[in-house]
C-alpha cells in the first residue's frame, strides 16, 4: 500500500515540479516568427539583453503573427520583433484606417504592450518578376501588370489570405490574372527562377531577390502599407526589468535595409547561424550556451525534448493507469473512456496544437498537454486489456480469499496485467518522441526545432540533425521498455508450464 | 454453519437452482455430487456469495448472510477450485502467505504454518520455493488444500478438487485429502462428479441433478435404497474391471 501511496506522490510531485519551473517568470523570452529574419532580430535583441545581464532566452520560429501576439498577450513572451502594417491591419482590427503613431502607440498601451522606435528599415509587401521578364514586358510598376493578365502568380499562403495582402491588391490595381497558385514562400523563388510562375510576392528585405536577379515593381497607387520593424513588448516586462527597454532602445535605427538583406543573405545563402549573423552585427560573441557548440546544442535539445516526453508519459501513466483500472471494472464506463481516448487518437497533431494554444499558451505546455492526450490511448488500452485477460477461475480464487479489493488489485491482478501495461506505455513513449519534434511548431523546443529550420532553409543536414537523434532515442526508448517489461514481468510467468 | 433456504439461481433463462434447501453442520463432511451442470458448483460458490440467489436466502450460522458480510466470511472460508488458482506470479510460499500477510501475521509464524501443512499433505518443504509452473499438478492441487487451510479456516469447500489429476495421482491425494478431513473438525463441503471418491471422503452425499435434490442422506443408502432410477444408475455407471480366473 505504501508503495502506491509513494509512486503517487512522486509521480504529481514530480510534475508540479516540472510544472513551476515552466511558470518561472524571470527569464525574459523573446519569440521570433518562423522565417529567417525574425529570428535575426530576436537573436540581436538576445544578445544585447544578454550583454546587459539580463537572463533572457529566445523562443525561435514559433509561428506566425497571429501566434505571436497571442503569446505577447498572454505573456508566453516579453518581446518580439514585428510591422507596423502587420500591427495596423493584423493585430488590430478595431484602429481607424487614418490613426497616427501616436494613436497606435496607445491602442497598444491599453493591452499592456509597448512599441519600440522603428528598427531602421521598412520590410515591406511586394510583387517581383524576373529581370528578363521585366525588360522583355517593359514592367516597373504594380500597375503595368495590369496590361498581362497571361502571367502567372505564385503567392505564399499567408499574402493569399492576408487582409493587406492578395485580396486587397486585386481590388487596388484591378488584376484579372488567369492563373493564381498558393505556394510555400520558400518555393516561390525557385519556381519563378524555373519558370513555373511568372510574378511572385516577396518581402523587400529577402536575400533572394539579388541572388535570382528578380525586379521588384513600384507599388505606384501606395498600396502596401508601410512595414517598418518595431519592438512589440510587454509593458510588465519592461516595469520588471528597465535593461529590457534599454535593450530595445539600443536597436532602434541601426538597421538599414541593406544591412538586413545582408544578413537574410548571410542566413539564407551562405549557411551561417543566425546567432552568429545578429553577433557580428552588433559586434558581440554569444556568451550564453544557447547556440555554443553542436554536441552541447544536441544535448539542450536531447533534455527538451525527453522533457516534453517525459512529463507527458508521466502524467498519462498517473491519469491512464486509474482510467484502465476502473474502465476494466465497470465495463459500460470502460467502453466509453476508450471510445474517447481513441477520438483523441485521431485529432491530427497540428489540429491538436491549435486547440491548445488558446488554453495553455505557447511552448513546452501545449506540446505536453498534446502528448499527454495522445499517451492516453495506449496505456489505458493495455490497463484494461491486461486486467482482463486474467483468467476468471484466478480472478474467483483472488475473490475467494478474502482480500480486500485493493490488496487483491495490487498483489495479483496489476503484477498479472503487468506486462501488457508495460507495453502500452512503451507504445505511448515511443510514439511521444516522434510527435515530440512537431512541439517546434509551437516553440516547445526538442529535435523539431533542427528539423524546422532545415525546412526553412532547406538544408538537409540540419533537417538529419534532429531526425537521427529522434529516431536514436525512439530506439533507445524502445529498448528501455523492453528491458523493464523484462524485468516488471514477475518471473513465475515466464517460466513454460509444467504438466 | 451453512444452510440455503428456497434457493433459486437462473443465468439468462437456464435455471441453475430451484427452490433448494440445505443444511451443512459444523463437523460433517458433505460431497455434493451429480452430473455436469447439475447446479453442484452454484450451490458451493453461493455459500461464500461468489454468486448470489435470485430467490431465497443463504444463511451463515442462522444469520442471513449480507453483501458487506462477504469478505470477512471468505476469510473464515477456505476455498479451492478444479485448477487449484495458485497465482502464477507468486511462488508457492507466497501463495500460501497472501491473506495471513494481510491479516498482520509474522513471515516466522507463516513459515511455521506452511511447514507444519505440506507435513500432513506430504509435499517436500523445498518445492514451496518454486512457482506453480515449477511444480506438478499434484503438488499444485497440494498447495493450493494449503493455502486454504493456512488460517485454520472455519470451513473448507472444495470444488472437484481432484478433478483435473491423472488417476494414480488422484488416489493418493484422496487418501491425504481423508486424513485432513479427519483431522479438521469443522465443516467440510466437497464438489465432485465421482460418486465412490465422495463415498470414500464424505459421510454425507447430495445428488443433484437439473438444480434440483435427487437424494440426501449416507452414502450407504445411494446403493441400497436408491430414490429412483435415475440415482441407480448414477450409482452404476461405472465399469468394473474384467476378472480373470486363473
Amino acid at each position: 500500500m505504501k508503495s502506491l501511496t509513494r509512486f503517487w506522490a512522486l509521480g504529481i510531485a514530480g510534475i508540479l515540479l516540472c510544472g513551476s519551473a515552466l511558470a518561472a517568470g524571470e527569464t525574459l523570452r523573446i519569440g521570433s516568427k518562423n522565417f529567417t529574419e525574425s529570428i535575426i532580430l530576436a537573436e540581436m535583441l538576445r544578445l544585447d539583453a544578454q550583454r546587459q545581464g539580463l537572463p533572457v532566452e529566445h523562443r525561435r520560429a514559433m509561428g506566425g503573427s497571429a501566434i505571436l501576439w497571442q503569446a505577447l498577450l498572454e505573456g508566453s513572451i516579453d518581446a518580439y520583433p514585428e510591422y507596423t502594417g502587420t500591427i495596423r491591419r493584423e493585430l488590430l482590427h478595431d484602429l481607424p484606417g487614418g490613426a497616427g503613431a501616436d494613436e497606435l502607440a496607445e491602442a497598444l498601451r491599453q493591452r499592456g504592450i509597448g512599441i519600440s522606435a522603428p528598427l531602421g528599415f521598412d520590410d515591406s509587401y511586394a510583387l517581383g518578376v524576373s529581370e528578363a521578364q521585366a525588360v522583355r514586358l517593359d514592367l516597373h510598376t504594380l500597375s503595368d501588370l495590369r496590361a498581362h493578365p497571361e502571367l502567372r502568380f505564385g503567392l505564399s499562403n499567408e499574402f493569399m489570405s492576408r487582409g493587406d495582402g492578395w485580396p486587397g491588391l486585386i481590388a487596388a490595381y484591378g488584376y484579372t490574372p488567369a492563373s493564381v497558385r498558393a505556394m510555400d514562400h520558400g518555393l516561390a523563388y525557385r519556381a519563378l527562377d524555373s519558370g513555373a510562375v511568372d510574378v511572385i510576392d516577396l518581402y523587400t528585405t529577402d536575400a533572394e531577390i539579388r541572388n535570382y536577379r528578380i525586379r521588384v515593381l513600384d507599388d505606384d497607387r501606395h498600396y502596401f502599407p508601410s512595414y517598418q520593424a518595431v519592438w512589440l513588448y510587454r509593458l510588465d516586462a519592461a516595469r520588471r526589468a528597465p535593461l529590457l527597454e534599454a535593450s530595445l532602445h539600443d536597436l532602434a535605427g541601426r538597421v538599414s535595409l541593406q544591412a538586413m538583406q545582408g544578413m537574410n543573405a548571410a542566413v539564407m545563402l551562405d549557411q551561417r547561424a543566425e546567432t552568429e549573423v545578429a553577433g557580428d552585427f552588433l559586434g558581440i560573441r554569444d556568451t550564453g550556451g544557447q547556440e555554443a557548440g553542436a554536441w552541447s546544442r544536441l544535448w539542450q535539445r536531447t533534455l527538451e525534448h525527453l522533457r516534453l516526453v517525459g512529463i507527458s508519459l508521466g502524467a498519462a501513466l498517473l491519469i491512464g493507469l486509474p482510467i484502465g483500472i476502473l474502465a476494466a471494472r465497470v465495463r459500460r464506463l470502460g467502453q466509453a473512456m476508450l471510445a474517447s481516448t481513441a477520438v483523441l487518437q485521431t485529432i491530427p497533431s497540428l489540429a491538436m496544437f491549435v486547440f491548445l494554444i488558446p488554453l495553455l499558451g505557447i511552448g513546452a505546455r501545449p506540446a505536453i498537454a498534446a502528448l499527454f492526450l495522445y499517451s492516453l490511448l495506449p496505456i489505458v488500452r493495455n490497463t484494461v486489456t491486461g486486467l482482463a485477460s486474467i483468467p476468471a477461475p484466478l480472478l474467483e480464487s483472488a475473490a475467494a480469499l478474502g482480500l480486500p479489493y485493493r490488496v487483491q488489485l495490487l498483489r495479483i491482478e496489476l503484477p498479472l496485467a503487468a506486462r501488457t501495461i508495460v507495453a502500452g506505455v512503451g507504445t505511448a513513449a515511443v510514439i511521444n518522441v516522434g510527435t515530440a519534434t512537431l512541439g517546434a511548431l509551437i516553440g516547445a523546443g526538442g529535435y523539431g526545432e533542427p528539423i524546422l529550420t532545415g525546412i526553412r532553409l532547406g538544408s538537409v543536414p540540419l533537417i538529419l540533425e534532429g531526425a537521427i537523434p529522434a529516431a536514436l532515442l525512439a530506439l533507445l526508448v524502445l529498448a528501455l521498455f523492453e528491458g523493464i517489461e523484462r524485468v516488471l514481468t514477475p518471473r513465475g510467468l515466464r517460466l513454460p508450464a509444467r504438466q | 454453519m451453512f444452510s440455503i433456504e428456497h434457493v433459486t439461481k437462473r443465468y439468462g433463462t437456464a435455471v441453475a437452482l430451484k427452490d433448494v434447501s440445505l443444511r451443512f453442520e459444523v463437523g460433517t463432511v458433505t460431497a455434493l455430487i451429480g452430473t455436469s451442470g447439475s447446479g453442484k458448483s452454484t450451490l458451493l460458490r453461493m455459500l461464500i456469495g461468489l454468486d448470489w440467489p435470485n430467490g431465497g436466502q443463504v444463511m451463515i450460522e442462522n444469520k442471513p448472510l449480507l453483501p458487506d458480510e462477504r469478505l470477512l466470511l471468505r476469510r473464515r472460508v477456505g476455498y479451492v477450485t478444479q485448477d487449484g488458482g495458485l497465482f502464477p506470479h507468486l511462488t508457492a510460499r507466497d501463495n500460501l502467505a497472501l491473506l495471513p500477510r494481510h491479516l498482520g501475521w509474522r513471515p516466522a509464524a507463516i513459515d511455521a504454518r506452511a511447514g507444519e501443512l505440506a507435513g500432513r499433505m506430504q509435499l517436500p518443504p523445498e518445492l514451496l520455493r518454486r512457482y506453480p509452473a515449477e511444480l506438478s499438478g499434484g503438488q499444485r492441487q497440494r498447495v493450493a488444500v494449503m493455502r486454504a487451510l493456512m488460517t485454520d479456516p472455519d470451513a473448507l469447500l472444495l470444488d472437484e478438487p481432484l478433478g483435473a489429476l491423472d488417476p494414480v495421482v488422484r488416489f493418493d491425494l484422496q487418501e491425504q485429502l481423508r486424513q485432513v478431513f479427519a483431522t479438521f473438525s469443522n465443516t467440510v463441503i466437497l464438489v465432485t462428479h465421482d460418486i465412490a471418491e465422495a463415498a470414500f471422503l464424505a459421510g454425507r452425499l447430495v445428488l443433484m441433478r437439473n438444480g434440483e435434490v435427487v437424494q440426501d442422506g449416507p452414502p450407504e443408502d445411494f446403493f441400497t435404497r436408491p430414490a429412483n432410477e435415475f440415482v441407480r444408475r448414477f450409482v452404476s455407471a461405472h465399469r468394473e474391471l474384467p476378472t480373470h480366473q486363473t
